[in-house]
């Protein structure tokens, strides 16, 4: 079929703030789509509210809007652009909804703006529980027992008829948000009261529980004419139970027979006819591993995260093709990018393994429940490449950034006692994996722990079969076994760590041997054509290497693993760095191992190394491309963590240089550099125990702010008042870092702000100055931030530029750096990060520069004057930008939810305006449904405010009704027990605010709000602005 | 045990023996993307005298069951694999596939860099190898002479009944798979199979409704003695050509054949139907392929061709009831997208049942 010629201009939804369940798969997703479409000659418009994305950035898409993606926002833009079409299936289910919605609204009719790829009544049909089973009934397509419900007394009557455990999950929720599996009465009454709430219609699926069956994917794409492929199927280590995107997956599937493989494409296939889908879909389904019973679980009619993952396992770039198939083009014509010598209309094969390790949030979230189930908990994902199940997995393990005791000895530091071992195999948590090899230290059989895991015997065996190795290396590290580990993927460290032998041995040993890794080239058909993709990994099971040096090349380092701290900012200004890099003249490698990124594309770089970010990888890439430099300013903490060791092999960094580097990030360095500028720090000392800490605090006095060093994301970090409080917190730190320096420092209490800088060397240019809405003691990254600055005086300005300035030279700074200030009597520093932070990509949308091409530039030799920059502070623009933080505090049961030094926050969202209140209005629309023009009276409040009178006067000024929830009455207040919230209406409720200290997402108030959907504020400082905003 | 694999251009790979440990071989090497279906490939009789390399690294993985085997007998050379599966836990398996090819007296080699192997053939075109327990040989052309397998698949004469007979289908075995068998009889056919050096008159004593041409190994002009059989045959009965079955149905048209530099072996293979302008995914097995520019003096029309490299993938006879597809419609392994032949023949033979009566 041709190319659809009536339609010219396509607006595309994005995705919106990244939070659990929907995440940088869709700037990736999205980006690819967006210039699929251009290639084609359309004319995009691209809404996204979330600024730290590559679909963002102006040559993704003709014309950006970041704007809110409510109903309200969107319509207005569609109503101004009159484009002919919408595309929503790649922005995740945030698209979808809107799609939904604006046709409900009929304002597709009413601009006669066509809907393209699947259809709505598609995308009705394969979400809304019921209609999806009628169908899989109609196609006798087998689906578990189940029954729609919308109440919890009909979930457990179903339940009894069909008996326990079942699984509930809540109709059109994010990544099984709510769901849950019950294996009994009172479990399924809580997990539906939940569910319930959080499904937009009220309704949830109660369904015969198939835990334990093997899971199974396939992504599978349609396009018109009716033409169907498989792009890749997936098999989770973890059976049915815990949700695909929390569980270990293999690629292709390990354990199906022809048959069974067959068969579940089949269904998968018949099912996407069925549905008329036209795109790419994902089709879930459970295969019995003792018979050839199995089951459709789910189908996903659109992109989503397990499509990112196909898409870097073969190759096959599935955004894109959907996006064509979306403007009428077909399989059969459209060129495979990968081959370049063949069509769209094909099955990768693939003659490798690909294995995917979720990363979860729990290293930063201590109290959160970390058992495993239905609802997704992880941030992000690795994914490891390998001509074995061993070395895929190991390279995962690798790439993790965890505990590096589980990364070394793949166990827990301590054997566990058999009971809690039993507990551990049973009901998975993020760390099963390491309970596995635990197990097998503790002498169980395979045969044991599947009993209790039922994961299959064949990876079980694979992991003995890692853990024999691990056990031949400690009795008797012949080279022989040293070889023999390397082939299944052992790091020399995990090598040193089982052996007792030295690094330096192991790597004698094996330049002895001559033994270093080959790599080969991912081209979607295991061979069978020339293709010339730029995309390979390392094995040291095989012979060939494919990978011939580009030669005048820079290597960048990305970031790794989405996690708390470390997000998607860190991809988009890898991405930057690399475009910038070939912008230069040279060619741009790149390594990485995160499937979701647009970083890990192929199409991105010059070429890419899909592999473990550690000093060995890199190294072994460095000794093979012998690029000019490294650049480690990109991949946040991850790749600064490995300049050190890279410089002592030898390896040249560009820009900032090491020492430099030091400069900033070591305790007493930059003490040294602040004092010998004359700048002030919030005083401060270092302790490695208790006894000191407690010395250092009683000098400098409480409140002090404690932290390990060397964190990202403020890491286990927290104000302390007393020296009680101080103990309990230097037992959990030392634990966390054990040996490392806790940092001590004085809590100054005033207006936090930051500044990036760019430098040459010599010069230095500052964009412009953020600053963030909520006091010091809540960390930046959870903090709104505000541009220009809206509270610091003109002097308090011109000294932050100064100090700016004086450091960046003192250390001379090539590239950028992050430097954090707070305003009090005077200007303190309180950190420099000698990298790219996470503001990089607002300040760069704000600003209309490309602060991370322009850094990479200066890195490349280019100083501030060759790039027009005039040196100091940039021109503030006649606008207001805000960032704000989005959390994901309903996929983790039991975080703590009140703002802190911690940094809790998933994703942001970026509000725009004339004044600071219509741009902080704009930035509180999508994520915090908050409307200044509410007519909803009632503000709820916790304990934390009762001697707040500032805030209640200020909110009965704006004609409001401040209601305490507390057990106990509380003089002056409107009290309300926590009980009797279900009798209030919610949409009496303008807003919810909750700060107790030890708040988590369980406390009555807060979990009222969540499971409402109603808007939360955590932080006093932003519950304040938020009340000053409200017109009445 | 060591092993090595040493092709006639003196390529050669070490790598572990397993299977059959004693046996020298030679023979045609070639190799199959599929990530599934490795027992299917085996037992294929079209892979007869032929060494099959897996590109897929893990092989093995589930093990063997009886009833997914193509053949009676495996009639392949030897088996080239990354990583063989030592243990099988699948709930079907019956053994693993190193004690099979043990048993089937087959030797293979494990560990080699079946990448680096497969573009090489894909580079210089199939070619011969050796398997040998000695790393070199000193005069290759002489070993292999010595060492070349001469299999044959076991042809089969044998009747299979269904119980809702609408067709009776007289087999051609030319090496037939069983699922070609197993989908007659799903499609509601009785299937006689004979010998393909059987002669018309036996095939006619037997009454078919309709004739298939079977799969098969080898050169399709070594089968240059079937050829009036089949022009016999077409011109009595509704006629089906599968993989060997469609090359002798085009040669006995008239047309020609050609060898493919590295042959279609794999499960993904995109064929475009040239009247509905739709393409499916197919099961392939072949290193010969159907003559394009030599169909202009024959009765023989294209309906598909292969999508990336627009070779004949179909064939269909301009006057007589005759179709013939280059793919596996049978699918096992692979995709079974292509089972519409199966109904196709059916209309066909249909018709011809109306015609007759």
């Amino acid at each position: 079929m041709p190319k659809n010629h009536t339609i010219h201009k396509i607006v595309v939804i994005g995705s919106g703030p990244i939070i659990i369940g929907q995440a940088a798969e869709f700037d990736y997703a999205g980006s690819q789509a967006c210039l699929s479409l251009k290639e084609e000659g359309y004319e995009v418009v691209l809404i996204n509210s979330n600024p730290a994305t590559i679909m963002t950035d102006d040559e993704i898409a003709d014309k950006i809007y970041l704007e809110p993606l409510t109903l309200d926002s969107v319509s207005q833009i569609l109503a101004k652009e009159k484009p002919d079409a919408l595309l929503p299936t790649l922005g995740g289910q945030t698209g979808l909804n809107l799609a939904v919605e604006l046709d409900d609204a009929g304002i597709l009719d009413r601009y006669q703006i066509q809907l393209l790829g699947t259809s709505l009544k598609t995308i009705k049909q394969a979400e809304d529980r019921e209609a999806f089973k009628e169908l899989m009934q109609k196609l006798h397509q087998p689906v578990p027992e189940s029954l729609t419900v919308h109440s919890i007394t009909a979930a457990i009557t179903f339940a009894n008829s069909i008996h326990y455990p079942v699984i509930v999950r809540p109709a059109y929720t994010l990544g099984g948000t709510g769901g849950g599996i019950a294996s009994n009465q009172a479990d399924l009454a809580k997990i539906m009261q939940r569910g319930l709430t959080l499904s937009p219609v009220n309704e949830c699926l109660v369904e015969k529980s198939i835990a334990g069956y093997k899971e199974i994917e396939y992504e599978v794409m349609r396009d018109n004419l009716g033409d169907k492929i498989v792009v890749c199927n997936m098999e989770n280590m973890d059976p049915v139970g815990i949700h695909t995107g929390d569980s270990i997956v293999f690629a292709p599937s390990q354990t199906l027979t022809d048959q069974e493989y067959q068969t579940l494409r089949k269904a998968s296939l018949q099912i996407i006819d069925a549905l008329d889908i036209k795109g790419g879909c994902n089709v879930q389904l459970a295969q019995d591993p003792t018979s050839a019973q199995y089951y459709i679980i789910e189908v996903n009619p659109r992109v989503s995260r397990s499509s990112a993952l196909a898409s870097k396992a073969t190759g096959y770039p599935i955004a894109k093709i959907a996006a064509k198939i979306a403007v009428g083009l077909n399989l059969s014509e459209i060129q495979n990018p990968v081959t370049k010598t063949t069509f769209a209309a094909f099955e990768p094969a693939l003659d490798y393994v690909v294995a995917k390790i979720p990363r979860f949030p729990f290293d930063k979230f201590p109290d959160a429940e970390r058992t495993l189930g239905t609802q997704m908990k992880a941030t992000g994902e690795v994914m490891g490449i390998g001509i074995t199940i061993e070395e895929a997995l190991l390279k995962c393990v690798q790439s993790l950034e965890i505990d590096s005791n589980y990364q070394i000895t793949l166990q827990p530091k301590e054997q566990p006692p058999h009971a809690e071992l039993v507990q551990q195999l049973k009901h998975a948590t993020d760390v099963r994996l390491f309970y596995l090899f635990s197990a097998l230290q503790a002498g169980l059989a395979v045969t044991e722990i599947h009993a209790l895991t039922q994961i299959d015997l064949f990876f079980l065996t694979k992991l003995d079969h890692i853990y024999q190795l691990q056990q031949t290396l400690k009795i008797k590290p012949t080279a022989t076994a040293i070889g023999q580990a390397k082939q299944f993927g052992l790091s020399n460290q995990m090598i040193a760590a089982a052996s007792g032998l030295t690094s330096t041995t192991i790597e004698q040993t094996l330049t002895k041997q001559s033994l270093k890794p080959v790599y080969k080239m991912v081209d979607t058909c295991a061979g069978e054509f020339a293709s010339t993709t730029p995309y390979f990994y390392s094995t040291y099971f095989a012979s060939e290497n494919e990978s011939k040096p580009l030669g005048n090349s820079v290597l960048v380092i990305g970031s790794g693993p989405i996690r708390i701290g470390q997000g998607i900012e860190f991809d988009y200004t890898t991405v930057h760095c690399v475009q910038s890099i070939q912008q230069n003249g040279y060619n741009a490698i790149i390594i990485n191992n995160n499937p979701e990124t647009v970083s890990t594309d192929f199409s991105i770089s010059d070429k890419l190394y899909f592999e473990p970010l550690t000093l060995e990888s890199v190294m072994n890439v460095v000794k093979l491309e012998q690029p000019l430099g490294v650049i480690v300013q990109f991949g946040g903490q991850t790749a600064i963590n490995l300049t050190k060791d890279l410089v002592s092999n030898g390896v040249k960094i560009l820009g900032t240089s090491l020492k430099g580097i030091e400069q900033t990030e070591n305790r007493k360095q930059f003490e040294q550099l602040l004092q010998s500028l004359a700048i002030k720090q919030p005083a401060g000392a270092t302790a490695t125990d208790l006894a000191t800490a407690k010395k250092i605090a009683q000098q400098i006095g409480y409140p002090v702010m404690v932290r390990p060093s060397f964190v990202l994301g403020g890491r286990a970090m927290a104000i302390v008042q007393d020296e009680q409080a101080l103990t309990g917190y230097l037992k959990r730190a030392l634990t966390v870092a054990p040996g490392q320096p806790i940092l001590i420092d004085h809590y100054i209490k005033g207006i936090e702000c930051e500044v990036d800088i760019l430098s040459d060397g010599k010069q230095v240019f500052i964009p412009g100055i953020m600053e963030h809405l909520e006091g010091s003691g809540v960390h930046s990254g959870d903090s709104i931030a505000v541009y220009p600055p809206q509270r610091l005086s003109a002097s308090q300005q011109a000294t932050i530029v100064a100090t700016a300035i004086k450091i960046g030279e003192q250390v001379h700074c090539v590239g950028m750096m992050n430097i954090q200030f707070i305003a009090a009597d005077q200007l303190y520093v309180i950190e420099v990060n000698p990298r790219a932070s996470r503001t990089v990509p607002f300040m760069s949308k704000v600003t209309h520069q490309h602060l991370a091409k322009i850094a990479t530039s200066l890195i490349l030799g280019k100083t501030l004057a060759d790039l027009h920059l005039q040196p100091g502070l940039g021109k503030t623009p006649g606008m207001v930008a805000v960032k704000a933080p989005v959390f994901s505090f309903m996929k983790l049961p039991a975080m703590k939810t009140t703002l802190s030094p911690e940094m809790k926050s998933t994703g942001e969202t970026i509000g725009q305006g004339k004044t600071y209140q219509q741009a902080l209005t704009k930035a509180l629309l999508d994520s915090y449904h908050f409307r200044p023009t509410t007519t909803a009276k009632i503000v709820l409040l916790d304990t934390s405010f009762q001697s707040d009178s500032i805030l209640k006067k200020q909110l009965l000024a704006k004609k409001m009704t401040p209601i305490l929830v507390s057990q106990l009455p509380v003089a002056g207040w409107q009290t309300m027990a926590p009980t009797k919230l279900d009798s209030l209406t919610t949409a009496d409720v303008a807003f919810v605010g909750a700060c107790n200290a030890d708040a988590t997402t369980t406390d009555p108030l807060v979990y009222y709000a969540l499971s409402h959907n109603l808007s939360l504020f955590t932080a006093k400082d932003t519950i304040t602005a938020v009340t000053n905003l409200i017109e009445h | 045990m060591k092993r090595y694999l040493i092709l006639e251009d003196g390529t050669t790979f070490a790598g572990q023996a397993f299977g059959d440990l004693t046996k020298e071989v030679s023979g045609e090497v070639v190799f199959n993307t599929g990530m599934t279906g490795y027992q299917e490939a085996i037992t294929d009789p079209s892979y007869t005298n032929q060494l099959i390399t897996f590109t897929y690294p893990l092989i093995g993985n589930y093990g063997i069951d009886q009833n997914r085997s193509q053949s009676l007998k495996a009639t392949c050379t030897a088996v080239i694999v990354h990583q063989l599966a030592e243990q099988s836990f699948h709930y079907t398996s019956q053994e693993n596939l190193d004690d099979f090819l043990k048993a089937q007296q087959i030797p293979g080699i494990s560990g080699i860099d079946t990448r680096a192997l497969t573009k090489h053939l894909r580079q210089h075109g199939t070619m011969t190898g050796i398997l040998s327990n000695q790393a070199q040989v000193v005069n290759f052309t002489k070993a292999t002479q010595q060492t070349l397998t001469e299999k044959e698949p076991a042809y089969q004469t044998k009747y299979y009944s269904t119980n809702t007979t609408k067709h009776h289908v007289v087999l051609i075995d030319f090496g037939v798979k069983q699922a070609i068998i197993n989908n007659l009889l799903a499609h509601d056919c009785s299937v006689d199979v004979v010998p393909y050096t059987s002669d018309f008159a036996t095939i006619a004593n037997l009454n078919p409704d309709g004739i298939l041409l079977s799969n098969g190994p080898a050169d399709p002009t070594d089968y240059a003695d079937s050829l009036p059989l089949i022009q016999q045959l077409q011109t009595h009965y509704p006629l089906a050509g599968i993989c060997l079955g469609h090359q002798l149905f085009a040669l006995a048209n008239g047309a020609t054949t050609y060898q493919l530099s590295y042959g279609h072996r794999g499960l993904n293979h995109p064929v475009k139907n040239l009247i509905t302008g739709k393409t499916i995914m197919t099961s392939q097995n072949h290193g010969y392929a159907v003559a394009a520019d030599s169909l202009a003096t024959t009765p023989l029309q294209v309906t598909q061709i292969e999508g990336n490299d627009g070779s004949i993938e179909g064939l269909k006879h301009e006057t007589l009831p005759a179709i013939s597809v280059q793919y596996h419609p049978e699918a096992n392994p692979g995709p079974s997208d292509g089972n519409l032949f199966f109904n196709q023949f059916n209309q066909l033979m249909t018709e011809g049942v109306l015609q007759h009566a």
